[in-house]
């Protein structure tokens, strides 16, 4: 296509295309509408279903079955729509369904400030399910990024078999700008692993609690089973709290022991800095100002972008604090994700946020000034 | 292939439920249906929700998928929607119609092909007896212990309301049980029966409730047993086909951009274009911003209008820039478009604080707010009136750029040429002309002005 001028929806679009997406449900929410739209012209031309669900809770239905049937889904929402997905989120994390769920971040909470963007559901993102099972959550900062992030997210969902998040924002789903969508770097795309014929269909099957299972689609050869309730790895409910316990260690062992290739982030580090910037999503892109007109003033200053929320790119979050006596974190709610660099900090550093939620981007000065970089 | 004799294992077991409930009968009936369908198992999925007939899918040497409690009827929909070449049978009591009555509603409007069974004992079983939207009235429940005061649902009528093609309600003593879900499950479209039965650990000892019973139950309420609807009509899946994926994208492919024209921007600039809905705001500022990238800069756009889009204002941020743009909020624009009082009213907070450094192109009928902004003033509504109202927009951002020579006028004669219709297009390249000849009879720009209200 060359070079185009599109909204970060669009690219969204498009990147499932290109990651063989094949099924999506949704149901309409500002600021995520136009993914619905795009993918309702986009789809059944390629031979593939896009369906306008009754509400949420029907994209997710509609979703898991399709994706348990062969189908590589998406669906797309914002806040509010979250909220409805919860239960079926910790269905498709129950039955390890591939999925990807696009959140166009909106301010809550309820229906807030529709039009409105923020960063609203960083946490919620994480903990939006009863179990408190992990998940994995990508936040991209432009629409090039929302394209590249959307493809490895379904590269994500059918490697790990687990529902991923593509966490947007209304200032980049919304927002246009230029990409040149052929010249972004994809990874090779990732089919999903299928039970081979001589194996037993058992669709939670692992040796080493970290290895994701292979499947068998309904509809197949052969039968094969779905389950909401605990299970053994044939899928049948089970109460034997040894076999629980193991089938839940290897929920949170698949992700958890994949952290480090699952984790995306960039680096900008300056030889000598006291202070570090750690960021994600649109706000990042306020940061690369604010850390330029620093260094243009004489201050050292380091820069971590976070492309990977969840799990916790840990790793890369404590190297990046090496040397560090200051961190900031600016986020558009009200102190999300420092929490998680709080917790990860070692003693002695100190750890600022930069807080705003009045639907707002925070500006570089703004960033500059509370985060004491003047 | 050998004949299925059998659709059930007995690996684990007997069928779990209470002694005379009417669950084992319609079970066995399914199975009884089946036998008489023979379809490969691996193509059939029983789905069920939670209840105690979510107990039942694993007794099936089908496939089978239990879902969360109302919800069944969304997995069954997904599962035929990407394969709607399986019998998808979906198994859920009364409680589950009414957490998921929404579900019921749409999957009987939109004719997908599922078979939907329910087992409708009254009350639910697995919790403990309490009343569900099909409890009759004075019924005691254990959450109604001095009667029910609410009025049982007709489930197959609120079905048939609803636009299902295919309805029956029978009981679970119907001796012709297996015969009436195995055409339920050969009905091409969505096919729901409803079944009538006993819960024998709740609703039919605490409220006296036998075989003949249920019969007395249907007068009392005038609900119909039998065939209620039988309407066949094309399933969703092959409608789907038939108008969706035989349509090709009517849009026209559009042209990329390629850099063919200079520019004079020397940093990031943020333009800001206030105006009422219909003045084509947001369509005119992406070719603004098409136009920039074709000259050779970087360009985003953000959008503000109300959720009432016909009404209102319609205001477009866009900032052009020679290096990649970073921050995409425009803290103090260097250009501010000014075309209607409704943009005017969005904008007026902003319009009061303009700097001193931004050029202020104003509509000359707006009574201005005070600004430090450098005020221009331009009859646009007057030029545009004789081009096309509808190309106020493209004539007063031609103003501004002749004015102040971002880019050759000619960059966004090509964006209106390849992303508009001919017909819109001509219409905004004369509009383009005229705007460039307000520029061209300009007077000099004004010092701030008085507060003028």
């Amino acid at each position: 296509m060359g070079y185009e001028f599109i909204e970060g929806n669009e690219a969204i679009s498009r990147a499932a295309i290109k990651a063989g997406c094949d099924f999506f449900a949704g149901y309409p929410i500002t600021p995520a509408s136009s993914i619905l739209q795009y993918m309702l012209k986009l789809l059944p031309p390629l031979g593939g279903t896009a369906i306008q669900a009754e509400d949420e809770i029907a994209s997710m239905g509609f979703c898991i079955g399709a994706a348990m049937a062969g189908r590589k889904v998406m669906t797309a929402t914002s806040g509010p729509g979250i909220s409805l997905y919860s239960e079926n989120i910790g269905l498709a994390i129950m039955g390890e369904t591939p999925m990807v769920i696009v959140n166009i971040q909106r301010q809550g909470p309820a229906t807030g400030s529709a039009t409105k963007g923020a960063e609203s559901d960083i946490q919620f993102t994480r903990w939006s399910t009863s179990g408190g099972l992990p998940i994995i959550a990508l936040s991209p900062a432009t629409v090039t990024e929302a394209y590249e992030l959307t493809f490895r997210a379904f590269n994500m969902a059918e490697q790990y078999r687990v529902p991923v998040f593509l966490l947007g924002n209304k200032e980049i789903g919304v927002m246009q700008e230029g990409v040149d969508l052929d010249k972004v770097e994809l990874p090779p795309l990732y089919n999903r692993r299928k039970i081979p014929a001589d194996k037993p269909v058992h669709p939670h099957d692992f040796e080493s609690p970290s290895d994701v299972p292979a499947m068998a689609d309904f509809g197949g050869d052969r039968v094969v089973r779905y389950t909401t309730s605990t299970h053994d790895k044939a899928a049948y409910l089970t109460t034997d709290p040894v076999l629980i316990e193991e089938m839940l260690e290897h929920y949170r062992a698949k992700i958890e022991t994949a952290i480090h290739d699952i984790a995306l982030y960039r680096e900008d580090f300056q030889e000598g800095a006291e202070t570090l910037v750690v960021s994600y999503g649109v706000t990042s892109r306020s940061v690369a100002v604010a850390v330029r007109q620093a260094r243009s003033a004489g201050q050292k200053v380091s820069s971590l972008v976070l492309q990977t929320l969840w799990p916790v790119p840990s790793k890369a979050i404590l190297a990046a604090m090496d040397g560090i006596k200051k961190v900031i974190v600016p986020e558009m709610n009200l102190g999300q994700y420092i929490l998680e660099i709080e917790r990860l900090a070692p003693k002695g550093i100190q750890v600022v946020g930069v807080s705003k939620m009045n639907t707002k981007l925070l500006s570089p000065s703004e960033i500059l000034g509370k985060g004491g970089l003047l | 292939m050998s004949e299925h004799s059998t659709y059930m294992t007995k690996a684990i077991g007997p069928l779990p439920f209470c002694p005379g409930c009417g669950h084992t009968t319609i079970i066995k009936a399914l199975d009884k249906a089946l036998v008489k369908l023979q379809p490969d198992p691996a193509k059939v999925v029983i789905v069920t929700d939670i209840g105690c007939i979510g107990l039942s899918d694993r007794y099936f040497t089908t496939s089978a998928f239990h879902g969360l409690h109302g919800r069944s009827i969304t997995y069954a929909c997904g599962l035929k929607l990407a394969r709607p070449e399986l019998t998808v049978v979906a198994l859920k009591g009364d409680g589950g119609c009414g957490i998921g009555g929404t579900h019921l509603l749409n999957v009987a409007r939109r004719n997908i092909g599922i078979t939907l069974i329910v087992a409708n004992n009254f009350n639910y079983g697995m919790t403990g007896g309490q009343h569900s939207v099909t409890t009759p009235s004075d019924a005691t429940t254990s959450t109604t212990p001095w009667g029910n005061v609410e009025r049982p649902m007709d489930l197959a009528a609120t079905a048939a309301a609803a636009g299902a093609a295919w309805v029956n309600r029978t009981t679970s003593f119907d001796g012709q049980l297996s015969d009436i879900i195995a055409t339920a499950i050969q009905q091409p479209g969505f096919a729901m029966l409803d079944i009538w039965e006993l819960c024998m650990a709740y609703y039919a000892p605490r409220n006296k409730l036998r075989k003949s019973g249920l019969t007395a139950m249907l007068d009392e309420y005038g609900f119909e047993l039998g065939q209620i609807a039988d309407r066949p009509r094309p399933e969703y899946s092959e409608r789907y086909r038939a108008v969706f994926q035989q349509r090709r994208t009517e849009e026209r492919a559009r042209p990329a951009i390629e850099v063919e024209f200079g520019n004079a921007v020397p940093r990031q600039t943020g333009i800001i274009i206030a105006g009422s809905a219909g003045q084509k705001i947001k369509s005119t500022a992406s070719l603004f911003a098409r136009a920039a990238m074709a000259s050779g800069l970087h360009a985003t756009q953000k959008d503000d209008y109300p959720i009432t889009v016909m009404t209102g204002h319609s205001v477009a941020e866009l900032i052009i820039s020679p290096e990649r743009i970073d921050y995409t909020g425009i803290d103090s624009p260097d250009f501010f478009i000014l075309l209607s009082e409704d943009g005017l009213n969005r904008t007026r907070k902003q319009v009061e604080k303009l700097p001193e450094t931004c050029v202020l192109y104003a509509e000359e009928t707006i009574r201005l707010p005070k600004t430090r902004a450098r005020v221009r003033r331009y009859p646009f509504i007057a030029a545009a009136r004789k081009v096309s109202k509808l190309s106020l927009a493209s004539l007063a951002l031609a103003t501004m750029i002749e004015e102040k020579g971002f880019f050759p006028l000619d960059a966004m004669s090509w964006a209106i040429s390849s992303f508009q219709k001919p017909k819109v297009a001509e219409t905004n390249l004369k509009a383009v002309a005229a705007g460039s000849a307000l520029a061209q009879g300009h007077q000099p720009e004004h010092q701030p002005e008085r507060d003028q209200s």
